[in-house]
């Protein structure tokens, strides 16, 4: 295709082609000390739906190895946004060789945190703060459990944060604000450079959290059944992988705690995260 | 091109050593999308491949032997499902090449359950499968109209449970398409693989996978479907089975057809062809195999022309003119 940007976050290469220039730009200075793919694990393309709109109301198809039939296309202003949104739907779709979970992870002491939740819950924003307080940022979007042995890979892209959340970080580490996306005003947070250096770095999981914004600071116990069900419905692999994912699932489930939090806002949830580790 | 790529790849798989990352990622790509990466896999098992090809690789692998499980355990539900009506359930495609142990299964992607029964036994085959957990997917009433009346297979089933598509062909043509196949033949020919299921006769397996390829459709996924063609090939070759091919696809109408996808896979996949029924290479060859290989090393479809002239035969091979004027006038007023 007409313009390329390669990388590896974490075990996986992703290849973008581009009809436009801007995507790959963007890239570029998002992802800025980032090793290159080699043989890339995924093609992502940023199309026009058709020649013209190249130029006219240019408008941004995402295909790839692996597409949704009926995805909606995105205007040239938010280029990085699909481009973020094909290499997400590559992992989700076509990722083997982990079970995937939408979700937060963060280590410290050679150890994993998994926080996980629906969109909107606030896992993306904990997540960065707690990697600029002493934790490893390990991802914000999918937790990688190895099939063979239950460890996390880190899989650090840039975190995306929305709307209020955004005010939150220093600016000089933010990219682009991408205003009015389908999902609200955007930008995305470099992750800091340990988190980078580190990205080949797999760590033991050793706390589930379920993490719910907005409400007042609570926790409560989540029993196995409860952990087991929402992983699965937190899983976009998770019926693909058949009989290995049921494994890697069972395992997570059986021998890590689990605790639901609700938090109203940041230090406080910080203040819980870090009580509830202490005792895991 | 990396579709050429891809097809070199499946013939040769030596021919990958040496391949530089770009190549490697656009023969990766072209795999996908041509629903050939666990093919692509299997036939480089065991080869010294770069670690990242070779992880590459083990994913398709494992994915393959994932859907390869499903596909088994999607056949034995609906065995179940008909279990009780004394008609025999006879597996097309991928599902039959699986559970029958062939190599055309190496790898190979699956997607719907495709079976095959007597044309008097679908209303109670429909039945026995709605009772049995399986609903309508099109309550469109001229899609199932549509269904009932040209085609050659109900209109599809899915399980509300396993979300998986059963096709219930009552022979493999539709009944609008010019040859004929006979389809009591093909049934009467069927072989047992156990547990009450069945599988088409080694010859009859290549005519359905030659008319499905050249006689129907528009060449999407062509190449999977040649591949078929060439292991099915490869399996039953022997002095006994090319006179049966002849003679099946005399009897089907489809002696054109095979003739053409026997020209094909010789040319593109080194298949070992009897000359005397394949014939010799056609002008026309070129085009189908420039279909074939219309794909890039991003995994996009290209030649939008020659593309655009298969979906119209595709058509005009489907539908007499008259109704086609009829199904395309009805689909337009319907657009949005």
């Amino acid at each position: 295709m007409r313009h390329v940007f390669s990388v590896r976050v974490g075990p996986a290469g992703f290849r973008v082609g581009s009809d436009w220039r801007a995507p790959v730009a963007a890239l570029e200075a998002l992802y800025a000390g980032y090793p290159k793919a080699g043989i890339a694990d995924f093609t992502v393309r940023l199309e026009a739906a058709r020649p013209w709109r190249r130029w006219i109301r240019p408008s941004v198809t995402i295909a790839g190895d692996y597409m949704l039939p009926d995805a909606v296309p995105l205007a040239l202003r938010h280029g990085l946004l699909a481009a973020e949104m094909g290499m997400n739907l590559q992992m989700a779709l076509g990722a083997r060789r982990w079970l995937l979970l939408h979700a937060a992870s963060l280590e410290r002491d050679g150890r994993a945190l998994i926080l996980t939740g629906a969109s909107g819950s606030g896992k993306s924003t904990l997540a960065a703060l707690l990697g600029d307080r002493g934790w490893r940022l390990m991802g914000d979007e999918f937790a990688l459990i190895d099939l063979a042995n239950g460890v996390l890979h880190p899989f650090p892209r840039p975190v995306s944060l929305k709307n209020a959340a955004i005010a939150l970080f220093d600016a000089a580490r933010l990219g682009p604000l991408l205003a009015a996306t389908p999902k609200g005003d955007i930008r995305h947070l470099r992750p800091n450079a340990d988190a980078i250096a580190r990205m080949a770095e797999p760590a033991a999981p050793a706390l589930i959290l379920f993490p719910r914004f907005g409400h007042a600071a609570a926790e409560r116990p989540v029993a196995p059944s409860e952990v087991f069900v929402r992983l699965t419905q937190a899983s976009t692999n998770y019926v693909a992988l058949g009989e290995a994912g049921f494994d890697a699932l069972t395992r997570l489930v059986t021998t890590l705690p689990a605790r639901a939090i609700d938090y109203p806002d940041a230090d406080s949830a910080v203040a819980l995260v870090e009580r509830l580790w202490a005792a895991a | 091109m990396s579709a050429a790529l891809l097809v070199r790849a499946l013939r040769d798989p030596a021919s990958v050593t040496g391949l530089s990352a770009d190549a490697w990622a656009g023969l990766i790509a072209a795999a996908r999308a041509e629903q050939l990466a666990g093919t692509l896999a299997e036939r480089l098992h065991g080869l010294p491949l770069p670690d990242a090809a070779a992880r590459i690789m083990a994913d398709a692998r494992f994915a393959a032997g994932e859907g390869r499980r499903a596909a088994l355990w999607e056949a034995e539900a609906a065995r179940r499902a008909l279990a009780g009506l004394g008609v025999p359930v006879i597996l097309l495609k991928g599902t039959a090449y699986a559970a029958a142990g062939l190599d055309a299964a190496q790898g190979r992607t699956i997607g719907d359950l495709d079976i095959l029964v007597p044309r008097a036994a679908t209303g109670r085959v429909e039945a026995a499968l709605l009772a049995a957990g399986w609903e309508w997917m099109k309550p469109d009433p001229y899609d199932d109209a549509y269904y009932r009346r040209w085609m050659h297979e109900l209109p599809p089933l899915i399980h509300h449970a396993r979300d998986r598509m059963i096709d219930v062909h009552h022979t493999i043509l539709p009944p609008t398409a010019r040859p004929v196949p006979d389809a009591d033949a093909l049934v009467a020919g069927a072989r047992p693989i156990g547990e009450g299921l069945h599988m088409l006769s080694g010859e009859d397996m290549v005519i359905h996978a030659a008319a499905h390829l050249i006689a129907d459709g528009d060449l999407s996924g062509g190449l999977r479907n040649l591949w078929d063609i060439d292991r099915l090939v490869r399996a039953f070759d022997d002095d006994a089975f090319w006179p049966r091919l002849a003679e099946h696809s005399r009897l089907h109408g489809l002696t054109d057809a095979v003739a053409r996808a026997l020209r094909l896979a010789e040319r593109l996949y080194a298949t070992p062809v009897a000359p005397a029924l394949a014939g010799r290479w056609r002008a026309s060859d070129t085009l189908f195999a420039r279909r074939l290989l219309a794909r890039d090393g991003w995994g996009r479809p290209v030649r939008p022309l020659t593309r655009l002239a298969f979906y119209g035969r595709s058509h005009w091979l489907r539908m007499p003119p008259a109704l086609l004027a009829r199904h395309l006038w009805t689909k337009w007023r319907r657009r949005g």
